[in-house]
């Protein structure tokens, strides 16, 4: 029988205390966008929103997610085949440069495809000569994002599928099963939540992702602003209603992230990699 | 106790002939896996960071040095380093607080706190910023209570390390939290029978079990508070010299075409996060084996 030790007398002032860390660092900025979002009424609140300008960024967001994620999910479900399912020196070494853009700082993120794509990178000239505009364009803000962005499958599946091993492909295979089948009918619906886990948390940080787009963004209002640029523009115009409104659209995504990742945790915790079960 | 072997990850694998650096598999798809893998690895992060890499020594070896040791260059990495460590340090008993309370006690809603924590990742960065400024700015609610007590908090280097403060506290809880939960409370139970007080058992039985991956949290909040930007921007005021982080220095560099200058101070960013996440790496093997000893 396990009896907890408890800290006599303790465990209200413990509680107390972390309830006063996270509601003044974390849950108070969350309340302090939709209180000053509103601060003005709710006709001040929605018309920002359905200004052009608004309305063209949040399009540009949804559009660089909608590229950017599945190129991510793509390479995640291929890096997490080739490194759980077979042997191969140099492994450690792959997975460390998979997970690099996590230590990088966006801002190095943006800046590295300025440095081969800007007007002074190394392929500016021919860009230019050719008329083809990365940087400044959204080409530019997708590989910002994708770089950003590329681990987050990845992480998520190359743990769970080397727990999983590689005993029932095998069997699959032997039974006669082809290639694609065996990874349709067996892999898929091993790995789906783990796959949707890491889709969301990609997603989430694709259209939040603020430090490497506004390298590569230029920010021309109503073309190469996304959500979170959107924000600063109007910030630094001293709208700070428009910006807490298009802020509280981003905050909002946030809180719906945070509520489904957290049902995929409950509900199938068995089914994501072990450091994601509660 | 029992003990279990600890399987080695890839165990599972069918075993096989070893021919050249791949072991001979059964399984389809690995052509393409990988071939998909090393292409997407070289386009989308070896070839800019090459590009990170080399571009900086266009000034030469003392253009670089130049360029870092410029005053404005270099109050900027202090202060990025300076407050990202100053955070992640105080990070530390806050986020063992946090995922103390968390493993250790039931409460009602424990779950929704427990995924609260988790906000500082779900929040968009410049969402938190603006927020954060609006909490801290002088006619803010604790702006001004701060401000009554003589203590500038946005717009100066406070600023800096409150963003850098909300943006680690998850990183400190989500890695002592697993360790917390693992820990074999019978150690802890004949600890207390033996007579220890309670600092005892926390500070002989609790902390060496908890140090490597406390230490591992409080490095992971360092990087990502070194590279931080839209947290921070907002809140800092990027007074030259005062309240400018590295990051908004590279920017700055960039709109004034200076390329091989944004890249050096990027390259140096990259060059100091490595060799500190190294240092704590060889700290983390030497705690691991007190912790067990």
């Amino acid at each position: 029988m396990m009896r907890a030790i408890r800290l006599p007398g303790a465990a209200p002032l413990m509680l107390a205390l972390t309830l006063a860390v996270l509601g003044v660092l974390i849950v108070l900025p969350l309340g302090v966008v939709f209180q000053q979002a509103l601060s003005k009424g709710l006709d001040a609140y929605l018309d920002p929103l359905k200004q052009p300008d608004a309305l063209a960024a949040i399009r540009l967001t949804l559009t660089v997610a909608a590229i950017s994620v599945p190129l991510n999910a793509v390479f995640g479900v291929m890096a997490a085949w080739a490194i759980s399912k077979f042997e191969f020196k140099g492994k450690s070494l792959l997975i460390t440069l998979i997970d690099l853009p996590f230590s990088m700082s966006p801002v190095v993120s943006g800046l590295v495809w300025v440095l081969l794509f800007g007007a002074q990178g190394w392929f500016g000239e021919w860009l230019i000569a050719h008329d083809v505009r990365i940087i400044f364009a959204t080409t530019g803000l997708v590989l910002a994002t994708v770089l950003v962005t590329l681990p987050f499958v990845a992480r998520e599946l190359i743990p769970l599928m080397q727990d999983q091993g590689a005993d029932e492909e095998a069997a699959a295979l032997t039974l006669g099963a082809g290639g694609f089948t065996t990874f349709w009918r067996i892999t898929l619906p091993n790995i789906r939540w783990a796959l949707l886990y890491g889709v969301l948390l990609c997603n989430a940080r694709a259209m939040g992702e603020f430090g490497a787009v506004s390298v590569v963004s230029g920010s021309i209002r109503g073309l190469t602003t996304t959500l979170p640029l959107h924000i600063e523009v109007l910030y630094n115009d001293y709208d700070f209603v428009g910006a807490f409104a298009a802020a509280s659209v981003l905050a909002s995504l946030g809180l719906v992230t945070l509520v489904l990742k957290t049902l995929l945790e409950w509900r199938h915790a068995g089914e994501l990699s072990a450091h994601r079960r509660n | 106790m029992a003990e279990y072997a600890i399987k080695p990850p890839t165990a599972d694998l069918p075993t096989g002939l070893i021919r050249g650096w791949k072991r001979y598999s059964i399984l389809p798809g690995f052509p393409l896996a990988m071939g998909w893998t090393l292409s997407w690895l070289g386009l989308i992060v070896l070839l800019p960071l090459s590009a990170l890499i080399i571009r900086p020594w266009e000034l030469g070896v003392g253009g670089v040095w130049a360029t870092l040791v410029d005053p404005r260059v270099a109050a900027a990495l202090r202060l990025s380093f300076g407050a990202a460590a100053l955070a992640a340090l105080v990070n530390a008993p806050l986020g063992l607080l946090v995922a103390w309370t968390l493993t250790r006690y039931e409460f009602p809603g424990r779950r929704t706190v427990d995924a609260l924590v988790d906000l500082p990742f779900a929040l968009p960065t410049a969402v938190a910023g603006i927020a954060l400024t609006a909490i801290y700015s002088p006619n803010g609610p604790l702006g001004a209570m701060f401000a009554k007590i003589g203590i500038k908090t946005a717009y100066s280097p406070v600023g800096v390390f409150i963003a850098l403060l909300f943006i680690g506290l998850p990183f400190v809880v989500r890695t002592v939290q697993p360790v917390l939960q693992d820990l074999d409370r019978e150690v802890e139970e004949a600890a207390h029978t033996l007579g220890a007080t309670d600092f005892q058992r926390f500070r002989y039985v609790v902390l060496p079990a908890v140090a490597p991956a406390l230490l591992s949290g409080v490095s992971l909040a360092f990087a990502r508070g070194v590279g931080e930007y839209g947290s921070v921007i907002f809140i800092a005021g990027n007074m030259p010299l005062k309240s400018e982080i590295a990051p908004l220095l590279i920017v700055i560099k960039l709109e004034q075409y200076d390329y091989a200058g944004a890249a050096a101070v990027g390259l140096a960013m990259l060059v100091i996060s490595f060799g500190t996440l190294l240092a704590v790496n060889a700290a983390q093997v030497f705690l691991a084996r007190r912790g067990r000893a």
